[in-house]
């Protein structure tokens, strides 16, 4: 082990820890809120659009992240259409593609851990919302998501470490994210380890702190 | 006066001796005909490419007798060190793995780096480049030359070097920094390459390029090693490599 190295090199590492934590940070945001939809029509039989939403999930949870992720960064450069296109100046950009990648994947976790939420609502306690006059939007607003939400915090706590772990996948589309960090000393300084296990480290730094927000939102929200 | 001549005798018969074992000299070069343009076949079956013309030139100077033996390249070093033939003609890069296990002559040709764009997009690899963006191969001698040398560029590391070509091609990258040889093969001479073309120095840095490619050589053979050094040396001289580098390789990549 080569401290020194690490020390040295500190400031690829913090532009990996950083490149790591917005890009995680923005996919559990966008992924989130389309999670909601997707959620909500599966678990209520929306017609054809919850047939689109289970497709969706089903075709995300399929395929691997990395798959997606190619076939978005360079799947789609290959199409001179898509390169004459408007989207080329986001699709041109790894950070967007990324997050585009990222986004949709949590999306279709995040619905299946939110829609078995729903599904597994009490029945005695939607049909007393609608006994007390609420329309069915009023109903899902006040007492399904707030009610789903919390019972889902355990579950997607682990959604979280997941993304934060398929996130490492940025470093195949040039992006320096920690491991990116982790592999260029390890290549720079032709050295094994170093790399690697300052990268590991600083995962588990970002785990341990996701865990603990978890633990304090679990004691204040989370119902069973 | 006898001392004298004899002593003439002597030397004219030690010159006839030296030139008689000259043309004595049999050289078996080992090799693997795969890898165009430097050894590879003809339509008709023959060997040809850098290499071969390289070995024909050496054993030309040296008016060595020679042969050649073709082997698969995974067996390439046992065939050398089971005396099937007598030195290994191949392109093989020196490398200090193999100097383990057998020796190498001087390296008789190497790979420089450079630069590939767009043709019309008037790069160079001077201050025009500044703020552009470079693709390299993650790991590799390049990326860590353009990483520590060029700090004034964008630096973006692939996985593998096909993936360069892709956003180079794509437009998401402005050039890529990369083995000279390498580009040209994989990439300048297919029908996505037209257009695109090497562009500024060529870099022959040790740290870029390695130590380049040699002839393999038993390392009981010392003899044998220093004659063919200077068979290069004179090949070099004469012009004959600068000859066969121009009918295969659109660069110079001697190492003189």
């Amino acid at each position: 082990m080569e401290l020194s190295l690490i020390v040295q090199n500190w400031q690829v590492f913090a532009l990996g820890l950083w490149n790591t934590l917005w890009l995680v940070g923005l996919a559990l945001l966008f992924g989130g809120i389309l999670a909601i939809p997707l959620a909500l029509t599966q678990a209520y039989k929306t017609p054809y659009i919850g047939k689109f939403s289970l497709a969706y999930s089903y075709a995300i949870r399929g395929t691997p992240l990395l798959v997606q992720i190619y076939i978005i960064y360079y799947g789609l450069g290959q199409f001179e259409a898509v390169r004459n296109s408007i989207f080329w100046v986001l699709l041109k950009d790894p950070y967007f593609c990324a997050v585009l990648g990222f986004s949709l994947n949590s999306a279709a976790y995040a619905s299946e851990i939110l829609r078995g939420a729903i599904v597994g609502l009490p029945k005695g306690l939607i049909e007393a919302a609608y006994a007390c006059g609420m329309s069915r939007f009023k109903m899902i607003r006040r007492i399904a998501l707030p009610i789903a939400y919390r019972r889902s915090i355990f579950a997607y706590s682990n959604e979280v470490i997941f993304m934060l772990h398929g996130s490492v996948i940025a470093s195949t589309i040039t992006i320096v994210d920690l491991l990116g960090a982790g592999r260029r000393l390890n290549s720079q300084y032709y050295v094994t380890f170093e790399g690697f296990i300052t990268a590991a480290v600083l995962y588990m730094t970002i785990v341990a702190f996701i865990s603990f927000a978890f633990r304090l939102i679990e004691k204040r929200y989370a119902i069973t | 006066m006898n001392k004298i001549t004899s002593l003439i005798g002597a030397s004219i018969i030690t010159l006839i001796g030296s030139s008689a074992y000259a043309e004595d000299i049999v050289i078996r070069w080992g090799t693997e005909a795969g890898y165009k343009p430097f050894i590879y076949k003809t339509s008709d079956g023959n060997l040809t490419g850098f290499d071969y013309e390289v070995g024909q030139a050496v054993c030309e100077h040296l008016k060595a007798t020679c042969s050649w033996v073709e082997q698969d390249w995974d067996g390439i070093i046992p065939g050398l060190l089971s005396k099937r033939y007598d030195a290994i003609l191949a392109s093989m890069t020196i490398t200090e793995e193999r100097k383990r296990v057998i020796d190498f002559s001087d390296p008789y040709y190497l790979a420089p780096a450079g630069f590939v764009g767009k043709l019309d997009a008037g790069l160079n690899d001077d201050e025009t480049l500044a703020g552009k963006t470079v693709g390299v191969l993650r790991g590799s001698t390049h990326a860590n030359f353009i990483l520590a040398e060029r700090k004034d560029v964008v630096v973006r590391e692939y996985p593998t070097q096909d993936e360069v070509w892709l956003d180079l091609v794509a437009g998401r990258i402005d050039a890529s920094f990369v083995n000279q040889i390498a580009a040209q093969e994989g990439f300048l001479n297919s029908d996505a390459g037209k257009g695109y073309g090497l562009f500024g120095k060529a870099y022959k840095h040790p740290s870029v390029t390695g130590d380049g490619i040699g002839v393999g050589l038993r390392k009981s053979d010392t003899e044998l090693r220093d004659t063919i050094n200077g068979a290069l040396e004179a090949i070099y001289a004469n012009g004959t490599f600068k000859k066969i580098n121009d009918k295969y390789v659109p660069f110079y990549i001697g190492t003189k």
